[in-house]
């Protein structure tokens, strides 16, 4: 009886619970829903345009643009041609902003992981850097960038490469956080520097995963460069505002940069998810074919 | 024997090891090398504008006075910047400019400017420089001696600069800067009658009742314009919260249509599929246009294209997590004999909502980024503010704040989004 009773309790205790449980996710889903609809209401009506009197012209300019492009489909392979150079200059922006970040991230996650920093005082000031350079976004520096050293590829370049050091950095080091040690402290019996212990012992363990985060932030960087573009740093963005501004008579060359720059980030995705996935699983299918 | 073979075989793996090594510093210096010539690096050292450089650094921790003269009514203007918005009222000024018939203007040190019919500069250690600005030029007596190169004069205008301020004389106008550290009238304009007051008796004051007079006060105060900024910071957060959620919800029924163990049908997870693709591959900058191009500026329109954006990546990864759920809960759940909506409310969606959360969540601090960089294309938040004072080439001190607040806001969202991360995830899977 008494077994019963305890187990007619626990029931009693458990729909109890459960019910607690289910108010408090409906009271969080009422909210969040209630959060959604002010938010939504509020953005409305600060908008210039409302929702639902904007919903019918929301194709407007596409038809324009597609229009234009099908009404001088020939024309197009032309400006491919034409605007080649500037998609190669945006591709370049993030290359080497890539590139830079990631070498400069490199040596930032080796001083910010807490074992392998060689001045451990300065891990904490450090991680506060890679913080704030995570935190601004790139047009911000940009911007600045271009106020000094004028227009054209380099402030693009250096904004989105500060900005890739403090990504980056921050996943390299939670990679070599995962780093065995064993390496490290063979280098340092046979009197390894600091230098020796982290390019033989470290690096050679995490390279393929420092390259993979590497690519996966090329494919962001070649959007991000393609966006400062848009606010004045040359390559193809550029040429965008250039064409979009002109107006009708020129979308059809918008059309085209529109297709290069859409194509691009799909042959770029597909190629870094690809050779992300060889880096990760390589070893698994040299197993598997031998 | 093997032994034998061994050897030449790991030998040629060792130098075929040490000549990757070589090749890749080789192959990142080459292409740094093209990069240098194509972005035309060399040429950067004439693009680099010293003078703009030494603006924006000195702009950043001081702020400038005006004291200017209209030579040909002898009406006397104090402002701060320069600027409308800053001038002093009239027949008032700051405690080192004494106007009267003739305005004088102690710059410190020595340094003193007089305004009338003549102005007149007296530089410690240098002399004194007088200009009587008329129809026939400025008229300038400079000391005896060679022109210091501090001094740029010609007929019609002569301009000092010096350690205390600037004079700069045409005939029309003399015109007095005198430099000061920190940012000017940041908490109350010059027309408030909090300016100037120590922050003790303001805080008295508050006390007696003024405390909404004050913070009204400092809230529309015409230079740093506090209310909109804060506006700005909502409307740009606004745009990444509509955007970040608005997505996850459009994307969870996407992802079960583009989900293996879903969605048998091949052709419609295919088109599922190449949906995803095509929203993430179009980018948020073109979405951005084509949206704003509807919408026109504002929050709405950046909150719709990381909305679009983002309902391609999400949908791709809820994809994914979906074709990894484990089938024997839902097989438990079925043998309950549950309908098919009972089996995802109970067999999946307790699976998956931790990881969908999760990714949510971090999206939520990266959009907040995007929010702002959206806006600086639209027109809208945080972003457009920042767009607007870099634009005005010198109302830097503004651009550092709103950097600051950028800078704190993405934080701030980055502990938040952390926070309530754990908390969630936690809490689920405390629950069973």
């Amino acid at each position: 009886m008494a077994e019963l009773q305890s187990a007619g309790d626990i029931k009693t205790e458990y729909l109890a619970q459960m019910r607690s449980k289910r108010v408090m996710n409906l009271i969080l889903l009422l909210v969040f829903v209630a959060l959604m609809l002010a938010g939504f209401q509020t953005a409305n009506d600060r908008n210039a345009g409302g929702f639902w009197d904007g919903l019918p012209n929301i194709f407007d300019f596409p038809a324009d643009v597609i229009g234009e492009a099908i009404a001088r489909a020939p024309l197009l392979p032309g400006y491919f041609v034409k605007y080649f150079p500037s998609l190669i200059e945006t591709i370049n922006i993030a290359g080497a902003a890539t590139l830079l970040g990631a070498m400069i991230g490199l040596v930032m996650s080796l001083l910010v992981t807490r074992g392998l920093a060689p001045v451990p005082w300065l891990v904490g000031p450090l991680r506060r850097i890679l913080d704030i350079l995570r935190a601004v976004p790139e047009i911000v520096i940009a911007l600045v960038l271009i106020f000094l050293l004028g227009g054209g590829p380099v402030p693009a370049m250096i904004a989105i490469a500060l900005h890739t050091v403090g990504a980056l950095g921050k996943l390299f080091s939670e990679v070599n956080e995962n780093a065995s040690l064993k390496p490290i402290e063979g280098l340092a019996s046979v009197g390894a520097g600091w230098v020796q212990r982290m390019w033989l012992g470290v690096v050679p363990q995490v390279a393929p995963n420092y390259l993979s985060y590497a690519l996966l932030r090329f494919e962001i960087n070649i959007r991000a460069s393609a966006i400062l573009g848009f606010v004045g740093a040359g390559g193809i963005g550029y040429d965008l505002r250039n064409t979009m501004s002109w107006g009708q008579g020129k979308f059809d060359e918008a059309a085209a940069i529109f297709l290069l720059l859409f194509g691009t980030i799909v042959v770029v995705d597909q190629v870094s998810s690809f050779l992300r996935n060889r880096l990760t699983h390589g070893a698994k299918n040299q197993e598997a074919h031998p | 024997m093997t032994v034998m073979l061994l050897q030449p075989q790991t030998i040629a793996r060792f130098r075929r090891k040490r000549l990757t090594a070589m090749a890749v510093p080789v192959v990142i210096i080459a292409y740094f090398t093209y990069i240098f010539v194509a972005f035309d690096m060399a040429g950067l050292a004439d693009r680099v504008s010293v003078e703009n450089a030494r603006t924006l650094v000195s702009d950043i921790y001081s702020y400038k006075t005006h004291v200017a003269r209209d030579n040909r009514t002898g009406d006397v203007i104090v402002s701060i910047e320069g600027e409308r918005k800053g001038e002093y009222p009239q027949g008032s000024a700051p405690d080192w400019v004494t106007l009267g018939d003739d305005t004088v203007i102690d710059l410190g040190a020595g340094h003193v400017v007089t305004f009338g019919a003549q102005v007149t500069y007296d530089v410690p250690g240098y002399g004194r420089i007088v200009t009587t600005p008329g129809s026939s030029g400025v008229n300038a007596v400079l000391p005896a001696g060679d022109l210091p190169d501090w001094i740029s004069a010609s007929k019609n205008r002569i301009s000092v600069t010096t350690d205390a301020g600037r004079v700069t004389v045409t005939r029309n106008r003399a015109e007095v800067f005198r430099y000061a550290l920190g940012w000017e009238l940041f908490f109350f304009t010059l027309d408030s009658p909090y300016y100037g007051l120590s922050l003790g008796e303001v805080t008295s004051r508050a006390f007696t009742g003024e405390a909404g007079a004050i913070w009204d006060a400092f809230w529309s105060n015409k230079m740093w314009r506090h209310g909109d900024v804060a506006w700005a910071l909502v409307e740009t957060i606004l745009m990444a919260f509509l955007g970040t959620f608005g997505a996850a919800i459009v994307a969870l029924p996407l992802g079960f249509l583009a989900a293996k163990n879903f969605t048998p049908l091949g052709s419609l997870r295919f088109v599922a599929r190449r949906l995803f693709d095509f929203l993430r591959g179009v980018d948020g900058l073109i979405w951005t246009i084509v949206l704003s191009r509807a919408y026109g500026p504002g929050p709405l329109t950046g909150a719709l294209a990381i909305l679009l954006t983002d309902t391609g990546s999400f949908g791709k990864m809820f994809s994914e997590a979906l074709e990894n759920v484990d089938d024997k809960q839902i097989e438990g759940i079925t043998s309950t004999g549950a309908k098919p909506l009972q089996r995802y409310r109970f067999g999946v969606i307790p699976q998956i909502t931790p990881i969908l959360l999760s990714q949510v969540l971090y999206y939520l601090e990266s959009n907040t980024r995007s929010a702002t960089i959206i806006g600086a294309i639209t027109g809208g938040g945080i972003g457009l503010l920042l767009t607007q004072a870099i634009i005005t080439q010198k109302d830097w001190e503004e651009v550092t704040y709103y950097i600051v607040l950028i800078i704190v806001m993405v934080m701030m969202m980055d502990t938040f989004s952390g926070w309530l991360r754990r908390k969630l995830i936690k809490g689920k899977e405390g629950g069973h």
